[in-house]
């Protein structure tokens, strides 16, 4: 199940956590026009109290640089609270190289700011498929220890 | 340029010359001090020597000659004393057979016998003349022979006119009693004293006690000579022997012994002109003399070109320094550089990134078939006044790194700190905002204008910001930059932060060249040492203090006269910019800036 289609694609939700509130709110803007459900939190603190508050959010697409709780320090705590949520890091080219350590403490994948909207669709609905994929493994394995409990 | 280069053509020139003096006064003045303490003290040694073997010959000889006298005496004296009133033929007969048993003895010294009465008539004779009946009623040796029981004269030619010397005794205690005299052979003597050689010029001879000769001089030496000698001899001598230096009306110097007898007032005496006896020791002066003038050319020619080579040497290195020192400030520059233009591309990208998204938006937009098309208006105005107001904040960012740039193209100007430090805190608010670090300056008014080249100022202040956003890390914290005038007039710039701090055994060691803390590939340790570089060069201070856990503090000292501390190749373009040295100075309010 590596594609998606658009009527998944609408189903998925996504977070954007970036203290430029300008991009973050245009790129929102447009994804909704797409249907897709997405939110903005503009810094790391806030994107894990949304979390609790929401529960369900398939992915957070986080900013590397920002002030206060920059971007690893969030996703550290994301991947502690809430495992099964996926990460794509979102940075500028100087700071590739923490995107990439972000991904060897669980994140999906990154994305170079500016990002092209069509790359940044593909990235996240395949995040979210893995996420999707790895509920229902997840959802199979507590049925089957149901019904192995009543046999 | 060309002062420059003389000036450093002067200094290697004084260098040369300082270690040219330097290695002739080390090794020169230790061998003349060596050569001449040793030569000193060695002729000292040599002219005792000389001195104590001349005086052990003379002592030697006039113990064999007093010997010799005083075995002649007894020889007589027991003659004497056999001797009875014989009358004359019977005392003829005693005299030959004597003389025969002596010469049997002695050989040709004795050379006649005789019995002279109480009137000075001889009346006895053994010998080879025919002197029976002389009269020596007159002679010196008789008259004075009358008086003591035995008598030794002085050399004298006598009736024949041949030296030669009378052995008198008294043959009773009587005064008419007769006296027999016995005739030395001078010749046998002679050879006594005349074997005493020494050198070319060392001769013996006796004189009587008023200085008269009584031998004869070696062959070649005049006896006038000999008697000049004997009259400039001393004739105050006490003891046994006693030496001392003379110089005759030539000016030549004369070693001088002289010894006296215990038989007869005689004194034997020595001399020998100095440079002779000294000639050995010249010989080994000359030789020494021609080893130290060798050693002394060795050491002029070492002198002379080993300081050139050194020199030459010290000049290569230092230009090899100089290309070397120029490339480490360029690294560093370009380091420090580097690390702002990534926090400034990090500042554009967000920009761009916004307009690149109000692009799509406006062709989403375009794309769609909105049913209000004033709605679609104001989203179109909304996105071009987002994308306007984007481009301007990208426009601010290149003018400020336009201006930091340009600043770099100045080699020297006259500069307010204060504008630097603003400028710099601008450029890095960014990036410390993203490190959680807020930037306070307390700039203080009139301060002095510094000749400085605007860059190496840039390079000063941004490498000291970004060490302490790196060494504060994400904690963040506080940076407080502030400028105050300085004593004796400058500027002084205390640069503190409340980060981590320095740990004691860094601190001796942070302007080190390649010191650093930072992860491999983070920092190339240039930047303090740098920084240490520019102010020491331009005449400055930089201090440190540092409390683990409480924070860093630098406080940097720039002079305002800086007209001896400036790098050479910047001396003419320091004076090209003199008219602009006097500039007014300008007021400023305290300001603090925080940035975060």
């Amino acid at each position: 199940m590596n594609q998606i289609s658009q009527n998944e694609m609408s189903g998925m939700k996504l977070l954007f956590v970036d203290d430029e509130k300008g991009f973050v709110d245009t790129l929102i803007r447009r994804l909704e026009r797409r249907k897709i459900d997405a939110r903005a939190v503009y810094s790391g603190n806030d994107a894990i109290t949304f979390l609790a508050d929401n529960k369900g959010m398939d992915l957070v697409i986080l900013d590397v640089k920002m002030p206060g709780m920059d971007g690893i320090e969030t996703l550290k705590e994301i991947k502690k609270q809430f495992p099964l949520t996926e990460v794509i890091m979102l940075t500028g080219h100087a700071t590739v190289g923490s995107a990439i350590d972000g991904m060897k403490l669980g994140a999906f994948d990154y994305l170079t700011k500016p990002c092209d909207l069509e790359q940044l669709l593909e990235k996240s609905s395949a995040a979210v498929v893995r996420k999707w994929n790895q509920e229902e493994k997840i959802q199979e394995a507590r049925i089957q220890e149901i019904c192995g409990r009543r046999v | 340029m060309d002062n420059t280069l003389e000036d450093r053509k002067n200094f290697y020139h004084i260098l040369a010359r300082k270690m040219r003096i330097l290695i002739l006064a080390v090794s020169l003045i230790p061998l003349m001090l060596t050569a001449g303490i040793l030569s000193y003290r060695f002729h000292l040694v040599y002219v005792e020597k000389v001195r104590a073997h001349a005086s052990e010959l003379v002592q030697k000889h006039t113990q064999n000659i007093d010997a010799f006298l005083f075995e002649k005496l007894g020889n007589i004296r027991y003659l004497a004393r056999g001797y009875k009133d014989f009358g004359p033929d019977r005392s003829r007969a005693f005299l030959t057979e004597n003389l025969a048993a002596l010469k049997d003895e002695y050989g040709d010294v004795f050379t006649d016998l005789g019995l002279v009465d109480e009137n000075g008539v001889q009346f006895a004779y053994a010998g080879p003349f025919r002197l029976e009946n002389a009269d020596y009623s007159d002679a010196k040796w008789f008259v004075a022979s009358r008086e003591k029981p035995d008598y030794i004269s002085d050399v004298f030619a006598g009736l024949r006119g041949h030296p030669h010397f009378i052995i008198a005794v008294k043959t009773g205690p009587g005064r008419s009693d007769p006296i027999l005299r016995a005739t030395i052979n001078f010749a046998a003597f002679n050879s006594l004293v005349g074997n005493i050689r020494l050198g070319r010029t060392g001769l013996a001879f006796i004189v009587n006690r008023e200085g008269e000769l009584q031998t004869h001089a070696r062959d070649g030496i005049s006896e006038t000579i000999l008697r000049d000698m004997a009259g400039s001899a001393r004739t105050d001598a006490q003891g046994r022997s006693f030496y001392a230096d003379t110089r005759d009306s030539d000016g030549t110097s004369y070693l001088y012994v002289s010894s006296t007898f215990n038989h007869i007032d005689w004194r034997m005496v020595f001399f020998q002109a100095l440079g002779d006896a000294l000639a050995d020791q010249r010989r080994a002066q000359v030789l020494t003399l021609v080893f130290f003038s060798l050693g002394c050319i060795a050491i002029l020619s070492v002198a002379l070109i080993l300081p050139r080579k050194i020199v030459n040497l010290i000049e290569s290195a230092d230009r090899k320094n100089q290309a070397m020192n120029k490339q480490v400030v360029e690294s560093g520059k370009l380091a420090s550089i580097g690390e702002l233009a990534a926090g400034i591309a990090h500042e554009i990208n967000n920009p761009v990134a916004i307009m690149v998204e109000e692009a799509g938006w406006m062709g989403d937009l375009l794309e769609d078939e909105d049913p209000d098309p004033g709605n679609i208006r104001e989203e179109f105005r909304r996105s071009i006044n987002q994308i306007g107001i984007q481009g301007q904040r990208c426009k601010d960012i290149t003018h400020k790194l336009l201006s930091f740039a340009r600043k770099t193209e100045v080699p020297v100007a006259d500069l307010q700190v204060n504008e630097a430090i603003e400028e710099i805190v601008a450029l890095t608010a960014q990036m410390a905002k993203y490190s959680n670090v807020s930037m306070e300056t307390d700039l203080g008014p009139d301060l002095p204008y510094i000749r400085i080249s605007p860059a190496e100022l840039q390079q000063i202040i941004l490498n000291l910001v970004n060490n302490a956003i790196d060494a504060m890390g994400k904690a963040g914290g506080t940076i407080r930059i502030e400028t105050r005038a300085g004593t004796p007039e400058g500027v002084v710039i205390v640069f503190s932060d409340n980060g981590p701090g320095i740990p004691e055994g860094n601190l001796g060691r942070i302007f080190d060249p390649f010191f650093t803390t930072k992860s491999v590939g983070k920092g190339t340790g240039l930047g303090l040492s740098i920084c240490y570089g520019i102010i020491r060069k331009m005449g400055g201070s930089i201090e440190v203090q540092s409390r683990m856990g409480q924070g860093t503090r630098f406080e940097i000292m720039l002079p305002v006269h800086l007209d001896e501390c400036l790098p050479p190749e910047e001396l003419t373009v320091k004076q090209e910019n003199i008219n602009e040295s006097n500039k007014p100075k300008r007021d400023e309010r305290d300001e603090i800036i925080v940035c975060g």
